[in-house]
């Protein structure tokens, strides 16, 4: 065997500077939809001088613990078009940003087991076909030239009757998104500020006017909330309740594999979403632990049920081994969709609720929601999916509608 | 995997219960004269706290009985089960020594 050195250290893609004393606009969160949002503050709205501050380290939420899936073949028209957008932005994101984080448009199934599988599956390839969202309904001999690995036999114990298919979704290395925005984000001015913890919030009156954090005051003219699990927990410091539950999500990695995998499946019925990485580890995840939880960890029976539904699914991954497993914290509303506007609270803005399927709306949360900081009014995309909506009951429930397994 | 003492059938595992969310959440006693707001509070906001949390567990394999659990959302210790007719037990440790 031949030892390659190792590439060397690549040079910091960010400065780390010290926080300021004041900010037009201080997000706190820095994971992809807190750095999408400084990304287009700065690019589509020349506010540059703004803070993204993170208790953490940069994209080491779930921004690190997703699986990764880039789709927009959801139900509803709202839901549809704010995918569709991130979708078209994903698209363009590699040029724009000179940055090539492998997103790789391999398409995904999302598989129909029973009959109620099928006529949602039919519905949805309708809707989304009325939205101008690539989506084709495959019959199971179809499914199988999509992904021959994939046991399509009517003798298993929930038999594939179908799928529905968009080949422009895919997947992306998470890391280097996170990389590319920040890049890009701090040559426009923006401070990328890691290892600074908001435990309070300045307020004069019911307008915000800054933060508390572990590094001292930051006044702020506009404070937006990218906090994902943690969201109902700030907001509560800043006087603001929030209808979100956060769940352990988990998720988990085989060892490195040859390229088996050719797409990305997805099976609500089962409980499994499967992709091969770049690298060749098989990547699943399952739906939510049911309990509220804080912990960055699951209950183990709820993977070991995802496995069971992988190896039912893909014969050939029965004797691959696992090689890590992981959970992030989820913030998951009552409809399932996202909350993306504006608080009782002046100022203060809120982007959260994304649940399972942040990581794929991730330049739309940004771009919605620095377009809501900017203007203090939503984005028509992000209008329907205000915080009001639980009180006036304009819903836009994708639970079990989006080819979303919760 | 939680391990949790059903009030009735003693500790079991988790995968024999049904979960349910905060508990101590009343029906409004008035519903009539409930706001718009009012209702949303009742019908989608419930806690989330970081910390020590009351609620609903069902022992769906068991005696298949509605009952509550003060756990920690953090560390997941289940600190204590209590039939629905009992108040919240009072924990003065719950969370301190985070």
């Amino acid at each position: 065997m031949t030892t390659t050195p190792l590439p060397e250290h690549p040079d910091f893609l960010w400065r780390t500077p010290e926080p300021r004393s004041s900010y037009d606009v201080v997000i706190v969160g820095a994971g992809g939809h807190g750095l999408a949002t400084a990304y287009y503050l700065a690019r589509n709205h020349g506010i540059t001088n703004v803070a993204v501050l993170e208790k953490g380290w940069l994209a080491g939420g779930n921004m690190a613990r997703n699986t990764t899936i880039i789709r927009s073949n959801y139900l509803w028209d709202e839901s549809a078009a704010i995918y569709e957008h991130a979708l078209g932005l994903w698209e363009r994101l590699p040029e724009e940003l000179d940055y090539d984080f492998l997103f790789s448009q391999r398409g995904v199934l999302n598989l129909a087991h029973t009959l109620q599988d099928v006529r949602e599956g039919v519905r949805r390839v309708n809707a989304n076909r009325l939205n101008g969202v690539d989506a084709q309904w495959l019959e199971p001999d179809e499914v199988a030239k999509v992904c021959p690995i994939l046991n399509v036999s009517p003798r298993t114990r929930y038999p594939v009757l179908g799928a529905t298919f968009q080949p422009r979704a895919g997947i992306a290395k998470h890391d280097h998104v996170a990389w590319a925005l920040a890049r890009r984000a701090d040559e426009m001015g923006v401070d990328l500020i890691q290892g600074c913890e908001v435990t309070g919030f300045l307020k004069d009156g019911d307008r915000v006017v800054g933060v508390e954090t572990s590094r001292g005051r930051i006044l702020a003219g506009r404070v937006g909330l990218a906090a994902a699990g943690h969201s109902s927990v700030l907001a509560e410091r800043a006087g603001v309740r929030l209808p979100v539950q956060s769940h352990p999500l988990q998720a988990l990695v085989s060892e490195l594999h040859e390229p088996v995998h050719p797409t990305v499946v997805m099976s609500n019925h089962v409980h499994v979403y499967v992709s091969q990485a770049h690298k060749g580890e098989l990547v699943m995840g399952a739906g939510v632990d049911a309990y509220n939880g804080y912990g960055q960890r699951g209950s183990f029976h709820v993977i070991e049920r995802q496995m069971a539904a992988a190896v039912e699914l893909f014969p050939v991954f029965a004797r691959a081994h696992v090689l890590r497993t992981w959970g992030g914290i989820v913030d998951v509303t009552p409809d399932a969709s996202p909350i993306i506007g504006t608080t009782p609270v002046e100022n203060l803005y809120v982007n959260c609720g994304w649940g399972t399927g942040g990581f794929k709306a991730t330049p739309a949360a940004g771009w919605t929601f620095a377009h809501t900081i900017a203007t203090g009014e939503p984005h028509p995309l992000n209008a329907p999916f205000a915080l009001e909506r639980f009180t006036t009951g304009a819903l836009i429930d994708e639970h079990g509608a989006a080819a979303v397994a919760h | 995997m939680l391990l949790i003492s059903c009030p009735w059938c003693g500790p079991r595992d988790e995968t024999e219960y049904h979960y349910g969310g905060q508990a101590h959440v009343p029906y409004p006693g008035n519903p009539a004269d409930l706001t718009d707001e009012e209702w949303a509070g009742y019908v989608f906001y419930r806690d989330n706290p970081k910390g020590p949390f009351a609620e609903r567990w069902m022992h769906g394999t068991g005696c298949r009985r509605w009952f509550n659990v003060l756990r920690d959302t953090v560390s997941y210790e289940v600190l204590a089960a209590y039939r629905l007719d009992e108040p919240r037990p009072e924990i003065p440790q719950a969370g301190g020594n985070r």
